[in-house]
């Protein structure tokens, strides 16, 4: 292997809970987040050394710093991008830690995104007027990326309805993790259909994810430092990126065929070739879906299923806990909550542990994809 | 000042322009200040035809303002091959498919000038 990768691990991750109104500070959330995360994985502020978070976090890394009382800070970066960049914060912390730069590295991402400002709100996306989106109409995400899962639907011949089947696994799952926001709150295909429609035809409200209070963080080091820690390791074994020419994060409207999310395939093709790794090798597939349409694109450029039959491969019973791929065992964005994607990484990192809430028996590879970024954990 | 401007400029005239790149007439939509096919920084704006068809579209509505007026936003594949958001008037939107025919009209909105695109007559 000639990457920066396979040399380190993530050892520690910690959560607040996740709310529609947590009562403090974004601040405070990164802050507990963090010190969860240090808790976890046996470490001391001292030895952090490095930070990476959102570009669109609100937290300075230097608030978060005097905080924790970290005494020194070698290394920072923030990922671009919204949701997509979560599995960037990784691959950043990652190559971090491989060069040298850092020693170990808090990577964390907290929010009110439901009682601060609302992503799923007209006027969250402060553009000069007129532009060429906004202006015609498409003010929230549901409607931006609705446009773009039109032609998927459309081409594939996928219903809402088809969606609904994966959102009830989601929820299946949710219903059984005491961190999700839907906790014991399952649905069936039929709650799904009788949702009202926020895009019609192609988006219901339980299509979309939360909107979520709440923070998450993790720690990276090296792999030799993570053999003396108290969890037991997880290896990264893959975090990556993929933007190809002509694409754009919401507005992905100008370039070939969009009903092929390219950068999921691209983003694949360079994780099975410096893993050495396939699609039959992954034990748990952790797919960002901001709306529930993505994890169908996801499944498909990813490759466990070809074009169009990720339709086929939900109604088909292959990604609930007895599947042959369970996808989103903590209930996903939908299901557990919305922090922006890096819950999801929090996730690999126990179904590696094997203390997921629905943890799947021995998995040894999990896939935490937000389309744009990816990563694959492994054991250490 | 913007990339775009020369767009809005365009609009403001009952004209839809996109970039046309002087050194390999690559047109480019949306604008930017160099040619991603050949670097080039030179252009001209290029007064499209105005037709196209169809790519994708929804209906935006607020889902809980039942008396919101809704509207067709729609994705048009221009006959020069670029694309453009906007909107589909004069047309049920159920009966909206791939491909249908359109052509280009101007009308303000919310106070400012927009294209706009309706069925295209026969013989456009």
């Amino acid at each position: 292997m000639t990457s920066y990768m396979d040399r380190t691990a993530i050892v520690g991750i910690g959560q607040t809970e996740f709310s529609k109104a947590s009562g403090r500070s974004e601040l405070q959330l990164a802050a507990e987040a963090s010190k969860a995360a240090l808790a976890d994985a046996g470490l001391t502020p001292a030895d952090i050394d490095g930070m990476v978070t959102f570009q669109l976090d609100s937290n300075d890394e230097l608030d978060v710093q005097r905080c924790l009382g970290i005494p020194e800070l070698r290394w920072t970066a923030r990922a671009p991008f919204g949701g997509a960049g979560a599995s960037a914060c990784l691959q950043m912390a990652t190559a971090a830690v491989a060069s040298g730069a850092a020693k170990a590295v808090l990577v964390y991402r907290a929010f009110n995104e439901r009682s601060g400002v609302r992503f799923g709100q007209p006027g969250t996306y402060q553009l000069r007027f007129p532009d060429f989106h906004i202006a015609y109409g498409l003010d929230t995400p549901a409607k931006i990326y609705a446009l773009w899962y039109q032609r998927y639907m459309h081409k594939y011949g996928v219903t809402n309805e088809d969606l609904g089947r994966y959102v009830v696994v989601a929820r299946e799952h949710a219903a059984t993790n005491p961190a999700a926001w839907y906790y014991n709150k399952p649905i069936t295909l039929q709650d799904h259909q009788q949702s009202r429609w926020i895009v019609e035809p192609i988006l219901r409200l339980l299509d979309c994810c939360q909107e979520s209070d709440g923070g998450v963080a993790f720690i990276v080091t090296s792999v030799e430092r993570a053999k003396d820690l108290r969890q037991p390791g997880v290896r990264v074994l893959a975090a990556t990126q993929s933007h190809l020419q002509g694409g754009n994060i919401m507005f992905d409207y100008y370039r070939g065929e969009l009903a092929d999310f390219s950068e999921i395939g691209a983003i694949s093709k360079q994780m099975w070739n410096s893993t050495g790794l396939g699609p039959d090798d992954i034990d748990v597939a952790l797919l960002y879906e901001n709306f529930s349409p993505v994890v169908f694109m996801a499944l498909e450029g990813h490759g466990f299923c070809k074009p169009g039959e990720a339709k086929d491969f939900i109604k088909d019973g292959n990604i609930g806990m007895k599947g042959k791929l369970p996808v989103n065992t903590n209930g996903g964005l939908l299901g557990e909550g919305y922090i922006h994607g890096v819950n999801n990484i929090l996730e690999g990192v126990r179904q590696i542990r094997g203390s997921a809430a629905n943890q799947v028996p021995g998995a040894e590879h999990v896939l935490v994809s937000a389309s744009r970024s990816a990563a694959i954990l492994g054991k250490l | 000042m913007h990339d775009e401007d020369f767009f809005w400029e365009g609009v403001n005239n009952n004209q839809l322009l996109f970039q046309r790149c002087n050194e390999c007439n690559t047109l480019r939509q949306p604008p930017g200040p160099m040619c991603p096919q050949c670097q080039s920084l030179n252009w001209q704006p290029h007064a499209a035809k105005g037709t196209g068809t169809v790519y994708a579209w929804i209906v935006s509505k607020h889902p809980n303002q039942h008396t919101d007026e809704h509207r067709i936003v729609a994705l048009i594949e221009l006959s020069e091959g670029v694309r453009l958001v906007s909107n589909l008037q004069d047309f049920p939107a159920e009966q909206v498919h791939e491909g249908l025919a359109v052509e280009v009209f101007f009308q303000e909105i919310n106070g400012q000038k927009l294209p706009q695109f309706r069925p295209a007559r026969a013989g456009v």
